[in-house]
């Protein structure tokens, strides 16, 4: 950070690093002041594991252009892979473990990569189905991942690196965050690389890509490598510290197609739009819940809920891709483009 | 021919070629720039490239049906014929992208009945497409950069930690971009996105992702597609520069005679898959069958009675 700060001039510098920086200390220091546990609880944990499940696939689709529909089942293998490590490996300590659990997902990214070598788009994203179907199936076929328990549902063990807890509420929301934070910066750093470059080259036009010497195949299967990698680590989250138990049936093709609903209604290849895209599938059943029982009281049960979230969401990514094919971040960027010339005329 | 002031001022900086552009070049280039015009002396110079009795149909349909064809070193070579003739079929051939049912091409002396299309820039050929293939979704620069990226050799992990070659990688890259686009006058747009350039300028941004490499050999597929009078003699004369900068060779695909005529050393003329005549512009100018192909037979109907 430091180092990119005494290369540039401080104005230009300002605004690049400087509202990213100040939105983590926000996060860090005033949130666990003043939030309590149903803000961590229901809204902030699910929408960090959200997020970074988005920036995952934002690599793998957005970037790369490569449609998976897969998401749901890196998050399965990295959440059973964690769990698995951690109770299998005595003494492994937790980072090591999500590391492992995060190469896993990876080998499984690219063993289900590997029909994009030869399909494109619509064909892919259904080849990529096979992911979601086959590791469910897996995980809930044989009970040695999750430990033969009787019912399939495990517990996530505690949280703690190098003796320290990450209890409660507060305490697993830093967690989540600083797992989050380190790895969108991570993927910040790929997607403004060489390698991030070549992704775009490959999405926007593969055989260019390979004629001017880029190695289409290898970066495909690079692309579905880190963003199931990603994807798994944000399903560690999803599991050790959202939902403090494990799962198969929480990994199904609606979390599949959540993800990639985050991603569009975010904007693609954008690394904020994950972060946006996450925030209002999270918040917005909250608010429909609150606003349909103030204005409906009794009638508007948990059914009408249910049906409702779908058909408003359904609307909303119609709404988004007629009008908005850029997702929340370009709406964002109008906005503030507008506002910042309104503030210099006035 | 109509030539915008700024067309005319790039002919004139390519016919000055070498007190203008040798600013900033590298010695190699300069080296090898010196050197081209003796090559062309040497009219029997052994072909760069050579296409040998390819025959290439799709389904029932013939596409090229035993074209020979060889290029010298240096030269500019144009290819051309109506629509359909198997002009661009013949590119894709040269370039991999195909693969011919019958014959070979022999480039640099090596023979491949297909073109390795994955290590086509390690052998020193670029190329353009006749549909745009910029990369819409980056910077003008990186598509620039990207004709580069084969020569890369940090991998991702060193690219996101910024260890290792990779920063000077990046900068030695971007520099030769940078080159390559003042050199086609496109550095007012280094930083625009690809895509929202006008058409015109993603052709000469495309034209500067195959020179970035220095290729010996640029295939140019249409370049000049599409574009108005005035843009197309722009065009050409930042083909002929290139040539002489870069001492490449080019072999280009064209549908307006008129320009080609005036750009080329040597041209090849197709004609429903068949290579009808290959000489100089006045040999093929003068050429009975090129003048049936293209402004078709006279018929014995001249008075259009009954029509």
């Amino acid at each position: 950070m430091s180092a990119i700060a005494t290369q540039l001039s401080p104005a230009a510098a300002l605004p690049k690093w400087l509202a990213p920086l100040l939105l983590i200390a926000f996060a860090y220091v005033v949130i666990p002041l003043i939030g309590n546990s149903y803000l961590f609880e229901a809204i902030l944990l699910p929408f960090l594991a959200l997020s970074l499940a988005g920036v995952g696939l934002n690599i793998l689709t957005g970037y790369a252009g490569q449609v998976s529909l897969g998401s749901a089942a890196f998050m399965a293998a990295g959440a059973f892979a964690a769990y698995n490590f951690n109770l299998r490996i005595e003494g492994l300590p937790l980072v090591a473990s999500i590391i492992l659990s995060g190469l896993v997902a990876a080998a499984i990214g690219i063993v289900f990569g590997l029909p994009s070598l030869r399909l494109k788009g619509f064909y892919l994203a259904v080849s990529t189905l096979a992911a979601q179907f086959f590791v469910q199936w897996a995980l809930t076929k044989f009970s040695w991942f999750s430990n033969n328990s009787a019912s399939g549902v495990i517990d996530a063990p505690k949280l703690s690196i190098a003796g320290f807890e990450f209890d409660g509420a507060v305490g697993r929301y830093l967690f989540a965050l600083t797992v989050v934070v380190v790895l969108t910066f991570l993927a910040h750093r790929l997607v403004t690389s060489q390698t991030g470059r070549n992704f775009i080259a490959i999405r926007d036009n593969d055989t260019a890509a390979r004629i001017i010497g880029i190695p289409v195949l290898k970066t495909k299967l690079l692309a579905f490598a880190i963003s199931s990698f990603i994807i798994g680590v944000a399903g560690v989250i999803w599991a050790f510290a959202y939902l403090r138990t494990v799962e198969p049936a929480g990994f199904d093709l609606d979390r599949s197609f959540q993800i990639l609903f985050i991603i569009i209604i975010g904007g693609l290849a954008s690394i904020r739009g994950a972060f946006l895209g996450a925030a209002l599938i999270v918040v917005f059943p909250l608010v429909l819940s609150r606003l349909g029982g103030f204005l409906l009281g009794d009638l508007f049960d948990s059914g009408v809920l249910d049906m409702s979230q779908r058909i408003v969401l359904g609307a909303l990514i119609i709404l988004f891709l007629i009008l908005e094919p850029d997702g929340l971040v370009a709406l964002w960027d109008r906005v503030r483009r507008r506002l910042t010339l309104a503030w210099q005329s006035s | 021919m109509p030539i915008s002031n700024h067309a005319f001022g790039t002919i004139e900086a390519s016919v000055y070629a070498p007190e203008i552009f040798a600013q900033g070049l590298p010695a190699a280039q300069r080296q090898a720039h010196g050197d081209r015009p003796r090559q062309l002396a040497a009219e029997d110079a052994a072909p760069l490239l050579a296409l040998e009795g390819i025959g290439l149909s799709f389904g029932g349909v013939v596409a090229l049906a035993d074209v020979d064809l060889s290029v010298r070193p240096g030269e500019i070579r144009a290819i051309i014929g109506p629509n359909g003739a198997g002009k661009s079929s013949l590119i894709n051939v040269i370039s991999g992208v195909y693969r011919a049912d019958r014959g070979h091409v022999r480039l640099y002396g090596a023979r491949y009945a297909q073109v390795p299309t994955q290590r086509l820039a390690h052998l020193g050929v670029a190329r353009t497409f006749q549909n745009l293939a910029l990369f819409k979704g980056l910077s003008v620069l990186d598509n620039v950069a990207s004709g580069l990226a084969y020569r890369t050799r940090s991998n991702f992990a060193g690219q996101i930690l910024g260890v290792g070659r990779t920063r000077r990688e990046q900068q030695e890259q971007r520099g030769r971009a940078d080159q390559v686009l003042e050199f086609l006058h496109l550095t007012d747009v280094r930083d625009r996105l690809a895509g929202t350039l006008p058409y015109g300028l993603q052709k000469r941004a495309e034209l500067a992702r195959a020179l970035v490499a220095e290729p010996r050999l640029l295939l140019l597929d249409e370049p000049m597609a599409g574009m108005t009078a005035g843009e197309k003699s722009e065009m050409a004369a930042y083909v002929r520069a290139a040539r002489d900068r870069f001492a490449t060779t080019v072999v280009l695909i064209e549908h307006d005679v008129g320009v080609v005529m005036g750009l080329s050393d040597r041209i090849a003329v197709l004609d429903y898959g068949r290579k009808i005549a290959d000489g100089t512009p006045d040999e093929v100018r003068n050429d009975q069958r090129v003048i049936d192909a293209y402004l078709g037979v006279a018929s014995d109907n001249e008075e259009g009675a009954g029509i």
